[in-house]
C-alpha cells in the first residue's frame, strides 16, 4: 500500500534547515568585524588561532625577564617559593631559557621554550580522560578537575613543556589554579587572551618588552592582517621539531 | 583405562600456609602504607621528578600487567591449540592472569597524582588515547577470563571453554599490543616511537608470564604435596626457553634497526655503551642474567632436569624482565629529548643532560606490594576454589610423553 507523500512538508523542512544554516554561516562570511574580546558567556571559536613569534636575535644575552614575568603572573617558581619541599628537578617550569651552542662553529644563542600550543598536540592525543585539551582557538590547557596525574602527557610532549606538582600548594593565584598531583604548563596567559582578545599581551611578552628586547609578538595566526601573520609572511619562522608535523602555535626566528 | 584429573581446593591449614598468607599480607600492608605516605606528602618524597615522570612503580606495574597476559598462555595452549597436557594447567593459568593484572593495576592506580579520581578515569574517555583503551582492555580482560574460568571449572559448561578461551586469547594479544603501544605511540622520545614495541611486549609477556606461572605451579604443587611430572615440566621449561629466545630476537631487531638510523645513534650509544647504570642493567641484568644464563640453564642437559635449576632460571627470567622494564621505561626517559639536532643545549630544566633518578624506598615498597597483592590473591583463591589439579603426574597428565617412567618423579622433587 502506498502512502500519500506530503511534499510541501518536505520543502518546508528543507527550507527552514537551509535558512538556519545560512544564519549560522552568514556572520562569519559577511561581517568583517574588528578583532575584539568576546563576552565571557560566549565560547571561543576556531576563527582565531592564537600564537606567538619569538625572534631569538632580539633575545638578550643571559636575560630571563620572560621567565620571571611568567612566574609573577602565574605564581610558580622560586620567586614565589611555591614548591618549597620539591627538589629542583621536581619543581614546575612553565617557561625556561634554553642555551644553544652549535657544536661545529661554536655559535651560541638562547631562546625561551614553553608549551608550543600545537595544532595536533601529542599531550591531548594520549590523555586518557581528556583533561589535556586544546581550545578551539588553539590554546592547549590542562583541565585540573579531571587530570588524574598519570603523567602520560609529560611522556608524550616533545618539548618537555609540562610539569607535575609534587606537593600541596599554598597562596595560588586566581588566574592560574594549580594543584598537587596534577600536571600544568604554559596557558599562553589564557586569562589575558579571554579578557583582551587580539590586544592581549602574555606576561612573558610584556616582560620582554619592558626590558626593551621586544622579542615576542603575540597574535592571531588566522588573521592575515595581524602583526604576527605579517611578520611570518615577511620573514618566515621556524618550528622546533617541525619534522613531527604538529603545526605549532609558537614560531621562532633566528634558530 | 584413561585416568581423569580431579581438581581440589588446597587443604593446607598449618603454619606453612598461614605463614605464607601472613608474609604476603605484610608485604601488601607495607605497600599500602608506602602509598599513603607518598600520596599524603605528594610525589616530592619519591625519586620521580619532571624528567623521570614514571619511576619504579611503573616498572613493577607494567611488568605485572605484561606478565598477566602471558600467564594466560598456558590455558590458551590447551583451549585454543588443543594440546591435551596443558588442559589441567588452565584454571591456575587463568587465575594467575587475573591476579597479576590486579596487582599491576593497583600499583598504577596508587601511583597516580590523584588516585582519588579513579572514578574520573572510568567515566571520562578520550578514545584517541591508548591509555583510555587500555582501561577498557584491562577491565574487559578480567571479565573475560572470569567467564573463561567459569567455563573451565563448571563441568556443565565445559563445551564452551574452547570458544571463550579463543576469545580470551585474542583479547590478551590485543591487550599486550595496547600495553606496548603506550610506548610505541610516543613520537617525542628516541627510545620509543617504534611499532616493534607492541610485538616486543607480546613476546615479553609470553616469557615473563610463563616464568611466574612455572614458579607458582612448582611451589603450589610441592607445598600441597601433589605430584608434578617431569615430562610436563620439561615441556613447560623448554617452552620458556623458546620465549626467552624470542624476546632476545625482538630486542636484537629493535637495536639493529636503531643502529642503522643515524638519528638514533645517540640513544643507542647511551644505552649500549656510555649510559652507566642503564648500560650495566642492559648488558648484565637484561641480557646476561635475565636471558643468556637462564637459557643455558633451561637447555643444559644436566641442569635442565633439575627442578631447583628450573626454578632459579624462572627467577632469573623474572629479574631480567624487571631489568628490561627498567631500561625501557627509566632509560627511555633518562635520555634527553632531541630538540635541536647538532646543537649542545642546556637549561634550568635539565635539557640536554641525562636525567638523574634514584628510586626512593616507598616506590619500591609499592611495587613489591603489587606482587604481594597478586600472590596473596592466588594463595587465597586456591584454598576457596578448586584451581589446582590433585595430580599432574605424567602418567595422567601427559601419557603420550613417555610419562610412565616418570610417574614417581614428582614425589622425588
Amino acid at each position: 500500500m502506498s502512502e500519500h507523500v506530503d511534499t510541501s512538508r518536505r520543502r518546508f523542512i528543507g527550507g527552514t534547515a537551509g535558512a538556519a544554516a545560512g544564519m549560522s554561516i552568514a556572520p562569519g562570511v559577511f561581517l568583517n568585524q574588528v578583532a575584539q574580546a568576546k563576552p565571557a558567556d560566549q565560547p571561543v571559536t576556531s576563527e582565531n588561532r592564537w600564537g606567538m613569534l619569538i625572534d631569538t636575535n632580539k633575545c638578550g644575552d643571559g636575560c630571563d625577564a620572560c621567565v620571571r614575568g611568567c612566574m609573577e603572573e602565574n605564581g610558580w617558581g622560586d620567586i614565589n617559593d611555591s614548591e618549597p619541599h620539591s627538589a629542583p628537578e621536581q619543581k614546575a617550569q612553565w617557561i625556561r631559557i634554553v642555551e644553544l651552542r652549535d657544536t661545529r662553529t661554536g655559535y651560541a644563542h638562547q631562546l625561551p621554550l614553553m608549551c608550543q600550543h600545537c595544532k595536533h598536540p601529542p599531550c591531548v592525543d594520549v590523555c586518557p580522560t581528556g583533561a589535556s585539551m586544546k581550545r578551539a582557538d588553539g590554546i592547549v590547557l590542562v583541565d585540573k578537575h579531571i587530570c588524574i596525574g598519570c603523567r602520560y602527557c609529560m611522556m608524550a610532549c616533545p618539548y618537555k613543556a609540562r610539569s607535575f606538582i609534587h606537593e600541596d600548594l599554598q597562596d595560588q593565584l586566581v588566574v592560574a589554579p594549580r594543584g598537587k598531583g596534577t600536571v600544568e604548563s604554559c596557558t599562553l596567559c589564557v586569562h589575558r587572551v579571554d579578557r583582551d582578545g587580539a590586544d592581549a599581551v602574555p606576561a612573558c611578552a610584556e616582560a620582554c618588552a619592558a626590558e626593551g628586547h621586544d622579542a615576542f609578538v603575540f597574535g592571531d595566526l588566522n588573521d592575515p592582517n595581524s602583526e604576527i601573520s605579517r611578520q611570518l609572511a615577511l620573514h618566515g619562522g621556524t618550528e622546533i621539531r617541525a619534522d613531527l608535523g604538529l603545526d605549532l602555535g609558537v614560531r621562532y626566528r633566528g634558530i | 583405562m584413561k585416568k581423569t584429573i580431579h581438581f581440589r581446593e588446597v587443604t593446607n591449614n598449618g603454619t606453612g600456609y598461614w605463614g605464607l598468607i601472613g608474609i604476603l599480607g605484610l608485604i601488601v600492608a607495607i605497600g599500602l602504607g608506602a602509598t599513603y605516605y607518598m600520596e599524603h606528602h605528594g610525589h616530592y618524597v619519591t625519586g620521580m621528578n619532571n624528567q623521570i615522570v614514571w619511576g619504579i612503580p611503573h616498572v613493577f606495574a607494567v611488568f605485572l600487567i605484561v606478565a598477566a597476559s602471558g600467564a594466560l598462555n598456558v590455558a590458551s595452549i590447551g583451549s585454543v591449540f588443543g594440546k591435551a597436557p596443558y588442559k589441567p594447567l588452565a584454571p591456575l593459568s587463568g587465575l594467575l592472569a587475573v591476579t597479576l593484572l590486579i596487582g599491576g593495576l593497583a600499583i598504577l592506580v596508587l601511583d597516580l597524582g590523584r588516585p582519588d579520581r579513579l572514578i574520573v578515569a572510568m567515566t571520562y574517555y578520550n578514545f584517541k588515547s591508548i591509555f583510555a583503551w587500555n582501561i577498557i582492555l584491562y577491565n574487559g580482560f578480567i571479565a573475560i577470563v572470569a567467564v573463561y574460568l567459569w567455563m573451565l571449572m563448571d563441568p556443565s559448561k565445559k563445551q564452551y571453554s574452547s570458544t571463550v578461551g579463543f576469545f580470551a586469547f585474542l583479547w590478551r594479544l590485543i591487550l599486550t599490543t595496547g600495553t606496548g603501544s603506550i610506548f610505541g605511540f610516543i613520537v617525542a622520545r628516541q627510545a620509543y616511537d617504534a611499532a616493534i614495541m607492541a610485538p616486543l611486549f607480546v613476546v615479553m609477556s609470553f616469557s615473563f608470564g610463563l616464568a611466574i606461572y612455572l614458579l607458582v605451579l612448582m611451589a603450589g604443587m610441592k607445598w600441597t604435596g601433589r605430584p608434578l611430572g617431569d615430562a610436563l615440566l620439561r615441556r613447560l621449561k623448554n617452552l620458556l626457553g623458546v620465549f626467552v629466545g624470542g624476546v632476545l630476537y625482538f630486542v636484537l631487531a629493535y637495536h639493529l634497526t636503531n643502529l642503522y638510523a643515524t638519528e638514533h645513534h645517540g640513544y643507542e650509544h647511551f644505552l649500549l655503551l656510555g649510559g652507566g647504570i642503564y648500560t650495566q642493567l642492559f648488558w648484565i641484568g637484561q641480557i646476561l642474567i635475565g636471558s643468556l644464563i637462564p637459557l643455558a640453564m633451561l637447555y643444559h642437559p644436566g641442569l635442565g632436569r633439575s627442578r631447583t635449576a628450573i626454578g632459579w632460571a624462572c627467577a632469573l627470567v623474572i629479574l631480567g624482565g624487571l631489568t628490561q622494564m627498567y631500561t625501557i621505561i627509566i632509560g627511555g626517559q633518562a635520555y634527553p629529548l632531541v630538540l635541536f639536532p647538532g646543537m649542545e643545549v642546556s637549561s634550568s630544566f635539565y635539557d640536554g643532560v641525562v636525567a638523574e633518578y634514584s628510586p626512593a624506598l616507598p616506590e619500591f615498597l609499592l611495587g613489591i606490594g603489587g606482587f604481594g597483592i597478586a600472590l596473596i590473591a592466588v594463595a587465597l583463591a586456591v584454598k576457596v576454589l578448586p584451581f589446582m589439579p590433585q595430580t599432574l603426574e605424567d602418567a595422567v597428565a601427559d601419557p603420550h610423553h613417555g610419562g610412565a617412567t616418570d610417574a614417581a618423579a614428582g614425589k622425588a622433587a
